[in-house]
């Protein structure tokens, strides 16, 4: 039995099966070898190995997404039957007498080198397909297990690090909890996790050498702790505690169907905050009044380019048509600092947070956020949808944006595409935009307080660098003094602000934000029911 | 040796998965399959090289074929082309 002490994400707690994401591995090691027509013979195995693994992969997709997204896994196939490529490193192995991982490694940087340098998009992206197979074929050389999330069993995922494409690709019905190396709690697991209701625990000082897939481990949020290899004791325990944390979320099921007021009657609008069109299932089973912050970078991450007009549009209306009528807040492309997509080629920045994102892009590259508003206008008809645009700092940033809504809305009247146009509110998330938004106030509809962010601004705290979670002080009163303005200036107009950001779920401030005249809370579905019986409380 | 020009008609040109099927198409020939492009040469068995090329549509392309089967070859991958690319 071994115990690690992290900082938890999440009060819950879990016991399972250990799936260990073990990137660190990956580190390829030259090494000198003697017997190099024996290098040779594992480098074949390992091919007929990765061909077999892409066949089935070949074989699932089809009958999962399609032939035509299937297609690139015969074309990993078809990659690997180079002779080229086979040479190479048949070629690095006998020359330099080195391993098999050190021949493919290099053999994979130099084809990918090749297609990186091409003039053609398409062809730049089939580096990432050659360093793709080339890291199959080292992870069966390793003799590393390759980790099928749809296969697997519901399991405690263990990492050095999760990066949001990583975990968007998980199956969630899968995970019992994540425990990670890295991490802060404001990091993307950790905002994951709180939306799954499970325990996570960040920034625990394992080595990740000691541990092993299928290992058993318990995470307990409430005493941030995990413990793997747990005594038959330690397991009784974790069990029965599992059992009553289940009892204690029943009692909160007598919340749902209420309605979420103060004892003198002041209502406040409950949201939910999701990242996915499967979450809209967290929304509905938690009883939220309706979706707050649908965050659409789900839709860019995880993939190779980017989403066509129609698989957005599909997305927004499947998730409108199934809140029926219940509000639905769709934010604008938020990606750049934390969030990362190869094909948008972003390039390396100084100052991530500080550089170019979200509303920038749009911005910048009118096309991309054409594209994803045009499939927003065309949604809208279907039920109850408002735009959210983020990171704006100034008015006449929200009147560029309306000059491209016109545009859009010009071009789908001409093609006779029906359309509406929604609501359209902004994120507050910069002090800029707190200190003008009496200006703002008077062009949109609605403001919805982004605290993640507005925090990290304010106080000039990195919400990723761990280190500095000990200043990150969430209750500062830079950033309460902020909201209240926030909020004034809203109501001075006419409009309403929320706040969605991880504050607005935080169960000692309801009440202080009921005070300030916060008309909206969007928070974690998980959190849902517990905001309302606390609102519930409130003598106001 | 036999050879014959051609314009790429296909709208995303020679990318991953027309390649590979004339990968797959030039390996039943005994023939040596080049494709040339801009002076650039590609072996028509190699998947990465003829990737490499960076064949877009409505580039022209010259299929050089030489070997015992060129006859044939050369008919049949002018045929391929005219129906695949």
């Amino acid at each position: 039995m071994v115990r690690f002490f992290g900082k938890s994400v999440y009060k819950g707690i879990a016991m399972g099966r250990v799936v260990l994401l073990d990137k660190t591995g990956c580190q390829v090691k030259r090494g000198k070898v003697e017997d190099t027509d024996a290098e040779a013979s594992r480098v074949r195995a390992a091919i007929g190995q990765a061909k077999e693994q892409l066949g089935s992969l070949y074989d699932k997709a089809v009958k999962e997404v399609g032939e035509a997204s299937a297609a690139i896994f015969e074309v990993h196939q078809m990659m690997l039957e180079d002779e080229d490529y086979l040479e190479s490193i048949d070629n690095i192995i006998r020359t330099e007498n080195v391993n098999a991982e050190y021949a493919v490694a290099i053999t994979g940087d130099n084809f990918a080198e090749m297609f990186a340098g091409m003039d053609d998009d398409y062809m730049r992206a089939r580096a990432a397909d050659v360093k793709d197979i080339s890291n199959r074929l080292v992870n069966n050389l390793y003799g590393h297990e390759e980790i099928d999330f749809r296969a697997m069993e519901p399991s405690i995922i263990v990492a050095d690090d999760l990066t949001p494409s990583e975990t968007v690709q998980m199956d969630k019905e899968k995970i019992l909890a994540f425990v990670t190396v890295h991490g802060s709690t404001n990091s993307h697991t950790a905002i994951l996790a709180r939306m799954m209701n499970i325990p996570a625990l960040v920034g625990v000082p394992m080595e990740l050498g000691s541990i092993h897939n299928g290992m058993t481990a318990v995470v307990d949020g409430f005493s941030a702790e995990v413990i793997f290899d747990p005594t038959e004791e330690v397991r009784g325990k974790a069990q029965e505690r599992i059992k009553e944390e289940k009892e204690k979320s029943l009692l909160l099921q007598d919340m749902k169907g209420r309605e979420t007021v103060t004892q003198s009657g002041r209502e406040v609008k409950l949201y939910a905050n999701i990242g996915s069109v499967s979450d809209v299932g967290y929304v509905l089973e938690n009883d939220a009044a309706g979706i707050g912050l649908f965050r659409s970078e789900f839709l860019y991450l995880g993939r190779t380019d980017f989403p066509t007009e129609e698989e957005q549009f599909q997305a927004y209306r499947q998730v409108v048509q199934t809140m029926a009528g219940k509000k639905v807040i769709i934010r604008t492309l938020d990606i750049g600092a934390d969030k990362q997509a190869d094909y948008f080629k972003l390039g390396k920045e100084e100052n991530p947070a500080l550089g170019y994102r979200a509303i920038r892009i749009c911005l910048k590259q009118p096309d991309i956020f054409k594209t994803q508003l045009r499939a927003l206008l065309r949604a809208s008809v279907y039920g109850n949808l408002s735009i959210m645009y983020p990171m704006i700092i100034s008015a006449d940033e929200v009147r560029d944006i309306y000059g491209i809504v016109q545009e859009v809305q010009q071009e789908l009247e001409e093609q006779k595409i029906p359309y509406t146009v929604p609501e359209q509110g902004i994120m507050i998330e910069t002090p800029a935009a707190v200190m003008v938004s009496d200006e703002l106030a008077e062009l949109v509809d609605f403001f919805s307080i982004g605290t993640n962010d507005l925090t990290q601004y304010t106080l000039a705290i990195d919400r990723q660098n761990e280190r500095l979670d000990d200043f990150y002080n969430p209750h500062h009163k830079a950033v309460l003094k902020m909201i209240q303005m926030v909020v004034d200036n809203a109501h001075k107009y006419g409009k309403w602000a929320g706040i969605c950001g991880e504050l607005g779920a935080d169960i000692d401030l309801t009440e202080e934000f009921v005070r300030m005249g916060v008309d909206e809370l969007s928070v974690s579905p998980s959190m849902v029911l517990k905001i309302r019986k606390r609102i519930r409380e409130i003598v106001f | 040796m036999k050879n014959f020009n051609y314009v790429i008609k296909d709208e995303v040109g020679i990318h991953a998965r027309p390649a590979g099927i004339l990968v797959k198409e030039a390996k039943k020939y005994q023939s040596k399959i080049v494709i040339v492009k801009n002076g650039k040469k590609a072996e028509a068995t190699k998947l990465m090289a003829l990737m490499g090329l960076g064949v877009k549509c409505g580039d022209e392309v010259m299929v050089e074929v030489s070997g015992e089967d060129e006859d044939t070859a050369s008919r049949e991958i002018k045929a391929f082309f005219e129906n695949n690319l």
